[in-house]
């Protein structure tokens, strides 16, 4: 599939999953490859503390826009912006535009969202989704990128709206779950990417969130992106003795057995890696993108660039080979 | 893994209390499970609370979801091993009984909408009937030792706060203006605070404030009884009988929560007593990754070639675990820290509890 058409599928698109699975990765690197394709993209943060700023090379941002990556019109590259939403400033913000300034500071200041909150759970969510729906609206930049709550949260993330709507029958909180609820079912608007590492637990706990999102939350799935993915190397069968005389070269004292054992790790945990895939595929009918395990440093502007790289790749070959490998 | 841990080991057989603690995805679950399994294999009575157990683990526990009572678990040891998975509501539910003035009040309450919710949706109150059930198996004779696994929470200590919260939350001033209606005295004062309910009420509904005032009003005198348990639950977190255990895994940012979980701790005064570092990757060479990458560059395109690139690959990850950790391992200590090598199955039965213990007790 053309990278392009692929980002055109929808303006929103939802990145969830577990803890520890690589999120926030995931979501700078969709956006960082949208950018490598002109299009313009808002990483949006509902969490905070986390390392997307770092990864980009950035001072830490948080309610106001920050500009993460320049735009390089010679190239074609679009700029990567991103912001964090909070629930309390998106109410003020909310209040403010529903003509009710006065309230909105007093609410703020005496902690009457914990109140409210508590007697209308999920509001806190919907007026974080409200916004991104906003933004979505305004068509605020070509993509969003919204990086979602783990897991379990993730999902009464999503379902507050229609939770919602059904426990608020009038008003503007009625209105505005209405509105997200529209935007969160509209395949053309909003897609969901799970994301997991080819491992057992995780796997097995997307497969569960993408059935319960699929019940619970009538938002339309786009590819699972499979992240940690080891690269395959040549050698790994090798006999370091036999591929030392092959080179015309010799070992060093000892690195035959520290060779042979790191080849055999990363064997082990290749076939692994492959079996846990197989599985998802099996399980779960969505076309797999993977994204390389990086042995390098730190994730900095670099390996974000290497990783957009691979998605691209991915991306071009998802027309070609829907069907993951070990599949018929 | 060579080096013994006695520190862990005297934990286990003399504490009353283990919290494990750290984010998401770490292994909080398992590394509890292991360190009751433990307790058990030493002959004690030990009980692990856990909150959101993974499926295959919960089954290997014997824990179907269903019952908020501990469950034993058979096994080779002298002592006993017992589990149980945090029901957080029915886990309210039996406090609100146990405060109740009379059998109606506590009626009224459990039938309450705004109480559903804040049973079920107050954020904190999961990680406050973790505690809340701590204690309780705590004082139950049965138990020598209860180790509970933490809720992953975004905010690392909201457990520790969390008893707190709700008598905050009962103390609140704006609960004592919902309360102003029925109580005459204050109804003149409260003529900006009633047009601020309107307002709001605006907004969310009105059903859903008569719903929060039928609470309060319902709730009105057992505030004392919650805030007396609330002080001991905290007493007891932060006795010397109580091990808090911090579990990471090496990467940047679970280390890094890992290091704001310790110091939050550390303002608390409570120590940490011992750091278990779980999805080590091994040490497979004592050779820079430098050199080594240098090495398989200029044999790039032959097998040799390859087998460099890898041991070099896994020596800079070795490496750059060892790098996160120092900062971690310098800022808990004087607790011992305790690797787990990655393991190549995730553990989901009694034999791969039994090899993490290997693991963590020194005897791989």
């Amino acid at each position: 599939m053309d990278p392009a058409q692929f980002f055109a599928a929808s303006r929103l698109v939802i990145v969830a999953g577990k803890g520890g699975v690589g999120k926030t990765t995931v979501s700078a690197t969709i956006a960082r490859a949208a950018a490598k394709r002109g299009l313009t993209s808002l990483i949006v943060e509902v969490e905070g503390k986390s390392a997307l700023a770092a990864m980009y090379g950035k001072p830490v941002f948080s309610y106001d826009e920050v500009t993460l990556a320049e735009a390089d019109p010679d190239r074609g590259v679009a700029e990567v912006r991103a912001r964090t939403l909070t629930p309390d400033e998106a109410l003020v913000e909310y209040l403010e535009s529903a003509g009710m300034n006065r309230i909105s500071r007093r609410l703020m200041s005496s902690g009457a969202l914990d109140m409210v909150s508590t007697a209308v759970p999920g509001i806190r969510d919907i007026l974080v989704l409200g916004k991104v729906k906003q933004l979505e609206r305004a068509a605020t930049a070509d993509l969003l990128v919204l990086d979602a709550p783990a897991a379990g949260h993730a999902i009464s993330f999503l379902e507050s709206a229609s939770g919602l709507a059904d426990a608020v029958r009038l008003g503007p909180i009625n209105t505005q779950a209405r509105d997200v609820l529209e935007l969160l079912a509209d395949p053309a608007r909003c897609q969901v990417v799970l994301v997991t590492l080819p491992e057992e637990t995780p796997v097995n706990e997307l497969v569960e969130t993408a059935y319960q999102l699929e019940d619970r939350v009538s938002v339309s799935l786009g590819p699972v992106v499979v992240n940690g993915y080891y690269p395959a190397l040549t050698g790994l069968n090798a006999d370091p003795t036999n591929a030392a005389i092959e080179a015309g070269t010799s070992l060093r004292p000892g690195e035959r057995k520290s060779l042979l054992a790191a080849a055999q790790f990363r064997r082990e945990r290749m076939a692994l890696q492959r079996e846990q895939v197989a599985r998802l595929a099996d399980a779960l009918p969505l076309p797999q993108l993977r994204l390389p395990y990086l042995f390098d440093a730190e994730l900095g502007p670099d390996q974000l660039d290497l990783l957009a790289s691979s998605l691209l790749t991915g991306i071009d070959g998802l027309d070609a080979a829907p069907t993951p490998e070990g599949q018929p | 893994m060579s080096a013994t841990s006695p520190g862990l080991a005297e934990l286990v057989l003399e504490r009353k209390i283990m919290i494990c603690s750290g984010s998401g995805g770490v292994g909080k679950t398992t590394t509890a499970a292991v360190l009751a399994m433990e307790a058990a294999q030493r002959g004690r009575r030990a009980v692990v609370v856990t909150i959101d157990p993974a499926k295959r683990l919960a089954d290997a526990l014997g824990l179907d979801g269903i019952g908020n009572q501990p469950k034993r678990i058979d096994g080779p040891w002298p002592g006993e091993l017992w589990a149980v998975m945090l029901d957080t509501k029915s886990t309210f539910d039996d406090l609100v009984t146990r405060y109740s003035t009379e059998p109606e009040q506590s009626e009224r309450i459990l039938a309450n909408r705004f109480y559903k919710n804040i049973s079920g949706a107050l954020s904190g109150t999961q990680e406050y009937m973790a505690m809340e059930k701590l204690y309780d198996l705590h004082a139950d004779e049965g138990f020598d030792l209860v180790v509970v696994d933490t809720p992953p929470s975004r905010n690392a200590l909201d457990f520790l706060e969390a008893p707190k919260r709700l008598t905050r939350f009962l103390d609140h001033r704006l609960y004592r203006v919902l309360m102003a209606p029925t109580r005459g005295v204050m109804k003149a004062v409260n003529v900006a605070a009633q047009a601020f309910i309107r307002s709001v009420s605006k907004v969310v509904g009105g059903e859903v404030f008569d719903d929060a005032i039928a609470f309060f009003q319902a709730f009105d005198g057992m505030e004392q009884g919650f805030k007396e348990r609330a002080e001991l639950v905290l007493d007891l977190l932060t006795s010397p009988a109580t091990a808090f255990v911090l579990v990471a895994s090496p990467n940047r940012d679970t280390v890094a929560e890992a290091r704001f979980f310790a110091e939050k701790l550390a303002e608390a005064d409570i120590p940490v007593a011992a750091l278990v570092v779980n999805r080590m990757h091994p040490h497979f060479t004592k050779a820079l990754p430098e050199s080594l990458r240098a090495r398989a560059e200029t044999l790039a395109g032959t097998d040799l070639g390859g087998l460099y690139r890898n041991l070099a690959d896994f020596a800079l990850v070795a490496d750059r675990e060892e790098g996160h950790l120092a900062g971690l391992a310098e800022q808990v200590a004087p607790a011992p820290v305790i690797r787990v090598p990655f393991l190549q199955t995730d553990v989901h039965d009694l034999t791969g509890l039994g090899l993490v213990g290997d693991h963590l007790f020194g005897r791989a």
